[in-house]
């Protein structure tokens, strides 16, 4: 079990150094320049003295080689050091610790949210014994997956704080400003949960210990309950480790529709400016929720079902 | 603006003015602006909030740094400067100067300092923090976008005695009086310019002006705080001297336009200058007001770099200026209160002189000319020259509808105008490289100097091109000192711009502010940044 953790950390570093490597040849080869942008007012022509130009290129090491500037960055980032802003002169680093406990709150109620949902839906899918209800349920997951975040959140604020005056359209007061965000974030997710977890549910249902399940007797909520639901959830299990980044991605999208602070507005104006060192910082930063995610969802099988091992198959004595 | 806030021009001001940047009879204060209204006469109520959505934080809300038209809102509020500009006459007026002198080159300026104005942390507003703010702007370099560039040639700055400040120029600097205006070289306490850049940008800066920053959180709100004894307003740009009338001013950061007309129509903000075209009418009335003028300073702009061949012939240029119909621009693709360019310099910027002559829309004369270059007319209406189109493209970021239109005004006389549209980013880079055929845009500035910034080969030379007599002319009205003689250099030089087709002209740029009845007097200043001063709520 250490072993593989290791192991798996071992990886995780590798996808980090990679997700840094590649972004900083993206920017590198991006046709633009960062100094020039902070320069121009806003995307105004700018008329800034060059020479002025190339004293702020020299102060964020922008005039040295290529190479030399990647491995200075790759240095100061394994100390989670990323360098300073260009727009603020703040520290990356701490421009990202400000915003994240916004974003995880609408992370996490999302989350929670889209579970709630996603198992709700799948479960009352395939309970009932009415066939009709229960195909109608089943039509509404794939409708709730097609449906864009961006879109979503739109219509909620015109109706729920627009016209009914329900919840603040806007910023980061509180519960109230929190659940239309949250909801805007959980609806898609929990429809790609909901759909593959009433497929498995169906299949599992379908299975011969089920059928010995009930033939002993045991009645309807206790076989979908516990003898079902439990085996059925690993497919979910795995989408739910997926969804923790599209809710990552979606709150690009949620933050901007909402006007909220955090990682994903941060996010856009850093790449809108060229703001390289919050640009690095946020990649690095999203690579490592991944690595973090997957590995959990891993730990988290064998504990889900007995039969899932993560030791290697024991050598025959 | 045609109906709010109106002042007499030239007020009755006692200002000893060596040198009066007025503008030229019946230009910039006319009313060519206008906007639906509130009830504008009441007396001003003291207290209360005023919310407004900008767009987007910039980071930074230090008003020697900011160049950003949202930052700018925010930081203009928080400093008063030397001198004032009167929004409808351009004039400039006292403010922490209460007089001053100009040497007859333009390169010594002398500021007489007005008693008892101090900075938010209680230290005087002597000469010796003066010399250290415009020290301070100096130093900062590039990061003071615009500071940086109205203190170009700065030699020295001397204070005699406590309330005389001496700015020496290396070169003539015509320019400096009315960058003295602006919010860039807006005064801050000493123990400010000795902030690291980032505290600046957080706000944590003691300025000198009606209010000072409460609170800022990145990319969410800034809130402003009325400064208690502020009694230094400058009486010919404001209508009132004393205290801010607001309690609070809190600025949002609404990313999402339909958000931010719905949060505006909904009573969630009360005011905001970023509403878009589509959705202005529904502020036209229905509780609403709206307030319209356009930028000073460069207008819309095709700027052709001349270091290309075929933008190098000085016939093909002038087509372009000839085959671009700006009326139609205005009527159909932008907001009927939007002003079709006619000059190089919008119709607000103080010495405009209108130049409607040169850029009537004349296709023949555009085909003549092309016809007269050797371009002929092509299999597909696109003219050919030794099995050459006559195809160059444009690099932009901007919005793409008035371009668009050129494009088939272009294609009527047989030009095709390829649209490249860019990030921001890459437009700047392709601006600052001269990597394009022709780049698009606008600088707002109140002073026509701005023109010799961008078109004099000694300066930015957007162009691309080699010294010619306009060159001159823009660097004579640099060291112009009589206001007539000013004048005189600016219109000869804006005239030569349109002949040789330097500058294309399009359209006007115009900031829109959309308001509830409940807003009074939130205004515009001569640059058309919002100012805060003079504005109030009523009780819905």
């Amino acid at each position: 079990m250490t072993r593989y953790v290791l192991r798996r950390l071992a990886q995780g570093a590798v996808v980090l150094w990679a997700a840094f490597t590649v972004t900083f040849a993206i920017l590198y080869l991006l046709p633009s320049d960062p100094v020039e942008l902070m320069a121009s007012g806003g995307g105004e022509q700018s008329v800034i003295d060059p020479a002025l130009l190339a004293e702020l290129r020299a102060e964020h090491g922008l005039d040295r080689p290529p190479l030399a500037q990647y491995l200075h960055a790759l240095g100061g980032a394994a100390r989670l050091d990323f360098g300073r802003s260009y727009q603020s002169d703040a520290p990356a680093t701490s421009l990202i610790l400000d915003v994240l406990p916004q974003t995880l709150q609408l992370t996490v109620a999302g989350l929670a949210l889209s579970v709630l949902l996603g198992v709700g839906l799948a479960v009352a899918s395939t309970y009932p014994r009415t066939r009709w209800l229960r195909h109608a349920l089943a039509a509404l997951p794939p409708l709730g997956v097609s449906l864009p975040v961006f879109w979503v959140g739109l219509m909620l604020v015109q109706v729920f704080s627009f016209q009914w005056r329900l919840f603040p359209a806007i910023g980061n007061d509180g519960l109230a400003s929190l659940v239309l965000p949250a909801v805007a974030l959980a609806l898609p997710t929990s429809a790609s949960i909901a759909q593959l977890l009433a497929r498995s549910l169906r299949q599992t249902l379908a299975e011969p210990y089920i059928e010995t399940a009930r033939a002993k007797g045991t009645g309807r909520a206790r076989v979908h309950f516990r003898h079902a639901l439990r085996n059925a959830s690993i497919p979910a299990l795995t989408v739910l480790g997926v969804s923790v980044g599209q809710l990552l991605s979606g709150a690009v999208v949620t933050e901007t529709v909402f006007s909220r602070v955090g990682l994903g507005r941060l996010t856009i104006s850093a790449v809108n400016t060229q703001d390289i060192p919050v640009v690095m910082a946020v990649v690095v930063f999203s690579a490592l929720v991944f690595v973090v995610v997957a590995l959990a969802v891993d730990l988290l099988y064998p504990l889900v079902d007995p039969r899932i091992s993560l030791r290697r198959a024991p050598v025959a004595a | 603006m045609r109906t709010l806030h109106r002042h007499a021009p030239g007020t009755a001001l006692a200002f000893t003015a060596a040198l009066a940047l007025s503008a030229c009879a019946g230009s910039a204060g006319e009313p060519a602006e206008g906007g639906s209204t509130s009830s504008a006469s009441a007396e001003p109520v003291r207290g209360g909030d005023l919310a407004f959505a900008i767009t987007v934080d910039s980071k930074c809300v230090d008003p020697q740094q900011v160049g950003n038209n949202d930052a700018i809102a925010i930081a203009r509020q928080t400093v008063a400067s030397l001198t004032a500009q009167n929004p409808e006459s351009g004039e400039i007026v006292p403010w922490l100067a209460e007089s001053w002198e100009v040497n007859d080159d333009a390169s010594q300026f002398t500021f007489h300092l007005v008693d008892g104005a101090t900075y938010a942390d209680g230290t005087p507003i002597d000469a010796a923090s003066v010399k250290t703010n415009f020290e301070a702007i100096v130093a900062l370099g590039a990061k003071a976008s615009l500071g940086s560039t109205y203190l170009v040639d700065l030699e020295s700055v001397t204070t005699p005695d406590p309330t005389t400040v001496v700015v020496d120029f290396s070169a003539p600097s015509a320019q400096f009086l009315q960058a003295t205006s602006t919010f860039s070289l807006g005064l801050l306490s000493p123990a400010s310019a000795a902030l690291s850049v980032e505290d600046r940008c957080a706000g944590k800066f003691d300025g000198s002006g009606p209010f000072v920053v409460q609170e800022y959180t990145v990319d969410q709100r800034a809130v402003l705080a009325r400064r208690d004894g502020y009694t230094w307003g400058a009486a010919g740009a404001s209508s009132h001297t004393g205290e801010a009338y607001l309690d609070t001013v809190t600025f949002t950061v609404i990313p999402e336009a339909g958000v931010r007309a719905g949060s505006l129509a909904s009573g969630q903000i009360d005011a905001t200058a970023a509403i878009g075209t589509a959705d202005l009418p529904q502020f036209d009335g229905n509780g609403f007001w709206l307030a319209y003028r356009a930028n000073p300073g460069v207008v819309f702009n095709l700027y052709p770099n001349e270091s290309r061949p075929l933008l190098a012939d000085e016939r093909v240029r002038v087509a372009v200026l000839k085959g671009i119909d700006r009326e139609e621009v205005t009527g159909t693709v932008l907001t009927p209160l939007d002003e079709p360019a006619s000059a190089a310099l919008a119709h607000t910027t103080p010495l405009y002189d209108g130049l409607d002559e040169l850029l009537a829309y004349d296709p023949e004369g555009a085909k003549e000319l092309l016809e007269e270059a050797g371009w002929v007319e092509g299999p597909d209406g696109i003219r050919v020259k030794d099995g050459q189109p006559l195809s160059t493209e444009v690099t932009f970021w901007q919005v793409k509808d008035p371009l668009e239109l050129v494009q088939q005004q272009l294609r009527q006389i047989g030009f095709d105008l390829r649209l490249h549209q860019v990030t921001i980013a890459e437009a700047t880079a392709a601006s600052a490289d001269g990597e394009y055929d022709f780049s698009y845009g606008n600088l707002t500035r109140s002073d026509p100097d701005i023109l010799r910034n961008l078109f004099s080969v000694n300066a930015r030379n957007t162009n691309k091109r080699a010294a010619e007599p306009v060159d001159q002319l823009l660097d004579a009205q640099a060291a112009a000192v009589d206001p007539a003689e000013r004048q005189r250099l600016v219109t000869e030089a804006s005239r030569l711009l349109l002949e040789k087709a330097h500058s294309i002209p399009v359209v006007e740029l115009s900031t829109t502010i959309a308001a509830a009845d409940t807003v009074h007097d939130l205004k515009f200043e001569a640059s058309t940044r919002l100012d805060f001063y003079d504005a109030w709520v009523s009780q819905p």
